[in-house]
């Protein structure tokens, strides 16, 4: 039994302390917005927020996050920037396939959360970790500015 | 027990919702069906529909209830998208057409995928169901209006026998129809009921492009924006059944290969792990493999990595290396013609041709590498299948399942789902990882495990499990006369072909050319008096091979666009000047020339880099699906050869852009996944062993390496052509002449080199 507070609701949940955050969300709490990708930390598609930082839950045992704050895509408009960047990418329609999404919404929430005023290289090297296949790249660098400007009113 | 009842999220809700069989749904929401099917006009009923069989003849139904729309007592348009959403946008394609016609108000729309169904969803241009080859908005441009006017008819009808008045003074207007000189007024919802009672029209009048007010609109939210940003799209990954068991699989190091022995004793003994399932597989379909069961995908997974197998010898063994030099002993002798005007090889050997250029191309294979790696859910009833998939070829793999079972086509139901990207890659010509997952329900059943079984695939398994883009070698000859102009062009095209041995061959494999193999250069739209294009199909390499994104024209249009850019240098004219002049009879290439030319300021000097880095500049025009594209590509060099693909202008003729949104969406996108093919993609074997296996080592692209694009479509009244693949090509041979605008060196190699690039 581990206990987590998902999404400010505080759980217990049957998953051996080794087992990845990612699949103990995604097969035993049933919160599968949070996508599998690589499983290598190379994607981002496993993006949530640890204690307000983001984190790759793919490589991120479940005994780490034993008792402190996790925050998912199902959560995260719960948070005033969390609603801003759903908002912007909403209004852009950044998504195709989406399937990366989930974690590109995550670690923009993060990076404007710590930086309300990001420059393109802050965008660059705080999205680096995140791939899109269908490369929405061009709508994820706008959306980002425009959740910046969402924030600032 | 199982996994659904620990939920606690809305996910299960709505994977519950998805259970609930669409006519139990329309009684829990009170609504009453008003669905139409359509026969297409001009559609060619008599086309084959390979793997049909067993599906039922093409009955000619007038009125097919739930067919393309339905109209809830709540107010709710539902539009049923017969193509696979996989980020093309064709949800938001579909509802477009629909709801122009209908009047329907934007935001009462919404979209579900339509169920395996041919006699219904058949694509009217393949013949069959399914999505690809970009053709969703083109082959449903004409059905999808026609059932949204059908609709709107009805309900016009229901409202006049309502109030009594003449149906032709009803109007409707974003969701209301109204009759204007009564004051009376009502919503869709209101009248439901009455409408589906109306009889369907035998004719409608669809609108004519002035009065459109949905489709061409610049910004129409899309439809999938929503349940893609707050984590609720459910995907195969994300589907859930009561019981349902994972399973993780080993496959044998080489394709084809085989299983001598399995100790599963290790992985029996861990955690989670509920059953070891060998399996197997179908030669040319789908591999041979070990499959560790577990509620958890983490367990199987883990199962999967602690079994000892001992494979056989048998697969395929042979290297990247030996494959091209086996295609350039091809490449050597003469192929199959697929294109021949006058006489190529007696005009290069002739006095007149004053400068020959020869050159060779290699393509790797590519692995089309979605952000959902493989994956498929199976429950296995009394003589009957059910799958979730994000589907994009419904009667084949129905036919491919039924045919593996031993089962009619019909028992074999497809439930669809979202797609985290395809490329492709899940319109399997064999069906391959449909079959592997009903193949392990079926093993799994014969242990006595009767749960419904989802095969996942890992990243790994996903890079390393075949079905690539063939790679291909070009060898080409081409010729200028003494005032430049091109004289002769001979090109051979050495390749695996896709369509081989697939229930596709029939219809695409002419004379034993594959068109998929040469199309793009057997079509070469400039005019060059002595044409040859002829191809070699080896049939000794096991490799299992696919379409991935833009097919054929991902190589071809590599070749004839660097090579025509290399004849006009060698001619001495501007490379965007030398192919206008070349493309007087295809206005359409000349248009997109022109404006992508135009927005890139062509006619203006580059701004030059900063101090040391050399900055060049790239065009090319391509035509594929039926779009045109052209595409102005921005490099800056460093001295060590390192780049940066700054901007990209590109200008799309598609002829009526539906979604203008979509389109620039899906030019971004096939610029991106170009770039990435171009700068980072290679599927190399070792002994017949794939060398990649993960993103450190298939990189995708990312977002620094993303350049500023900017989209500019034709204004166009012709029929709407697709954009889900023709932004692909004209990226790598634009880019590639900026190089050597930069440099004046000439990549023939993909992905390139940068280290040729250096100072
Ligand atoms: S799945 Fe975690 S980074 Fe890719
Ligand atoms: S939207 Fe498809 S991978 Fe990013």
């Amino acid at each position: 039994m581990v206990k987590l507070e998902i999404n400010g609701k505080p759980l217990q949940l049957d998953a051996p302390p080794d087992m990845p955050l990612l699949w103990v969300l995604r097969d035993v709490a049933g919160l599968t917005g949070t996508k599998y990708g690589c499983g290598m930390a190379l994607c981002g598609a496993c993006t949530v927020h640890l204690e307000g930082k983001a984190i790759r839950s793919c490589v991120t045992p479940v005994a780490a996050a034993a008792g402190k704050k996790i925050v998912t895509i199902e959560g995260i408009d719960a948070e005033r920037v969390g609603r801003a960047v759903q908002q912007a990418w909403r209004e852009l329609d950044v998504v195709q396939c989406g399937y990366c999404q989930s974690g590109q919404i995550m670690s923009a929430t993060a990076l404007l959360a710590a930086n309300r005023q990001p420059s393109d290289a802050d965008i660059d090297a705080a999205m680096n970790g995140n791939v899109c296949r269908c490369a929405t790249y061009v709508r994820i660098r706008a959306a980002i500015h425009r959740a910046a400007e969402l924030l600032a009113v | 027990m199982g996994i659904i009842q620990r939920i606690p999220s809305g996910t299960a809700l709505s994977a519950r919702i998805e259970n609930v069989s669409r006519r139990n749904f329309l009684k829990q929401v009170g609504g009453l069906a008003l669905g139409l099917y359509l026969a297409p006009v001009g559609a060619d009923s008599g086309t084959a529909a390979p793997g049909s069989a067993g599906g039922g003849p093409a009955a000619a139904v007038d009125l097919e209830p739930d067919a393309f729309v339905r109209i809830g007592a709540d107010d709710r348009v539902t539009v049923i998208a017969k193509h696979l959403e996989m980020g093309q946008g064709t949800y938001t394609g579909l509802a477009t057409l629909i709801a122009e016609e209908l009047d329907a108000d934007w935001a009462q729309v919404t979209v579900e995928g339509a169920p395996a169904d041919t006699v219904r969803y058949k694509n009217l241009l393949m013949g069959i169901q399914g999505t690809g080859g970009s053709t969703a908005i083109a082959e449903s441009f004409e059905q999808m209006r026609k059932a949204g006017a059908a609709a709107r008819a009805m309900l016009v009808a229901a409202a006049a026998q309502r109030w009594n008045v003449p149906a032709s003074e009803i109007t409707v207007e974003r969701g209301v129809v109204e009759h204007r000189a009564s004051k009376r007024k009502a919503r869709f919802g209101e009248l439901a009921a009455a409408a589906a009672a109306q009889p369907v029209p035998k004719e409608v009048r669809l609108k004519s492009p002035q009065a459109f007010k949905l489709i061409g609109r610049q910004r129409l939210p899309r439809k999938d924006s929503p349940a893609k940003t707050d984590g609720s799209a459910i995907y195969t990954q994300d589907f859930k059944l009561p019981e349902m068991l994972v399973a993780v699989v080993a496959h044998p190091p080489r394709f084809w290969g085989g299983i001598k022995r399995v100790d599963a004793s290790a992985a029996k003994a861990l955690p989670g792990v509920v059953a070891v399932i060998p399996y197997a597989g179908k030669p040319g379909a789908f591999q041979n493999g070990v499959a560790v069961l577990s509620h958890n995908t983490w367990h199987a997974w883990k199962g999967r990595d602690a079994l000892k197998i001992e494979w056989d010898d048998s697969g395929f063994k042979l290297g990247s290396e030996e494959i091209f030099a086996r295609y350039r002993e091809l490449a050597a002798k003469p192929g199959l013609i697929a294109r021949r005007d006058g006489d190529a090889q007696s005009a290069l050997a002739s006095d007149t041709a004053a400068k020959v250029i020869e050159a060779e191309y290699e393509f790797p294979f590519l692995a089309h590498s979605s952000m959902e790696p493989m994956n498929c859910l199976v429950r296995l009833g009394d003589g009957t299948c059910e799958i979730w998939n994000g589907e994009q070829l419904q009667t084949a793999d129905q036919a491919a399942v039924a045919a593996l079972l031993g089962i009619p086509a019909e028992k074999v139901t497809i439930h669809q789902l979202y797609a985290g990207g395809s490329f492709g890659r899940r319109a399997n010509p064999q069906a391959d990882y449909v079959l592997e997952a009903v193949a392990i329900a079926q093993a799994a059943r014969a242990h006595g495990i009767e749960a419904p079984i989802k095969l996942v695939w890992t990243r790994e398994d996903d890079t390393r499990g075949g079905w690539y883009r063939p790679a291909y070698l070009h060898r080409v000859r081409a010729a200028l006369d003494v005032h430049g102009a091109p004289l002769a062009w001979h090109q051979r095209i050495v390749g695996q072909s896709i369509l081989k041995g697939s229930p596709f061959e029939k219809v695409l494999i002419r004379n034993g050319i594959d068109e998929t193999s040469v199309e793009g250069a057997a079509d070469l739209p400039y005019d060059i008096p002595n044409l040859q294009v002829e191809l070699a199909t080896p049939e000794d390499i096991a490799v299992p091979v696919q379409w991935w994104r833009s097919v054929g024209h991902t190589h071809t249009a590599y070749v004839t666009e660097t090579l025509i850019d290399e004849l006009a240098i060698a001619a001495g004219k501007d490379p965007y000047a030398f192919r206008r002049t070349l493309l007087a009879r295809q206005p359409r290439h000349r248009g997109v020339l022109e404006l992508a030319a135009a927005k890139a300021d062509w006619h203006r000097p580059l701004a030059p880099g900063a101090a040391g880095a050399r900055r060049g500049r790239g065009i090319a025009v391509h035509k594929s699906f039926n779009s045109y594209v052209a595409q102005v590509a921005e490099v800056t060099i460093a001295r060590d050869g390192q780049f940066k693909v700054d901007r990209v202008v590109c200008a799309v003729d598609c002829g009526l852009a539906i979604n203008p949104d979509v389109v620039r969406a899906q030019m971004e996108g096939g610029i991106g996944y170009g770039l990435a093919a171009a700068l980072h993609s290679a599927i190399t074997l070792k002994d017949g062993v794939v060398e990649q296996a993960n993103f450190n080592t298939y990189p995708p692209l990312r977002i620094d390496e993303m350049p500023a694009v900017e989209v500019h479509i034709v204004s166009s009244a012709e029929h709407p052509t697709g954009v889900g693949e023709p932004g692909v090509p004209p990226l790598a041979p634009a880019v590639a002449n900026a190089l050597y605008a930069a440099t004046g060196k000439r990549l023939r190699k993909l992905p390139f080199d940068p280290s040729e690039l250096k100072v």
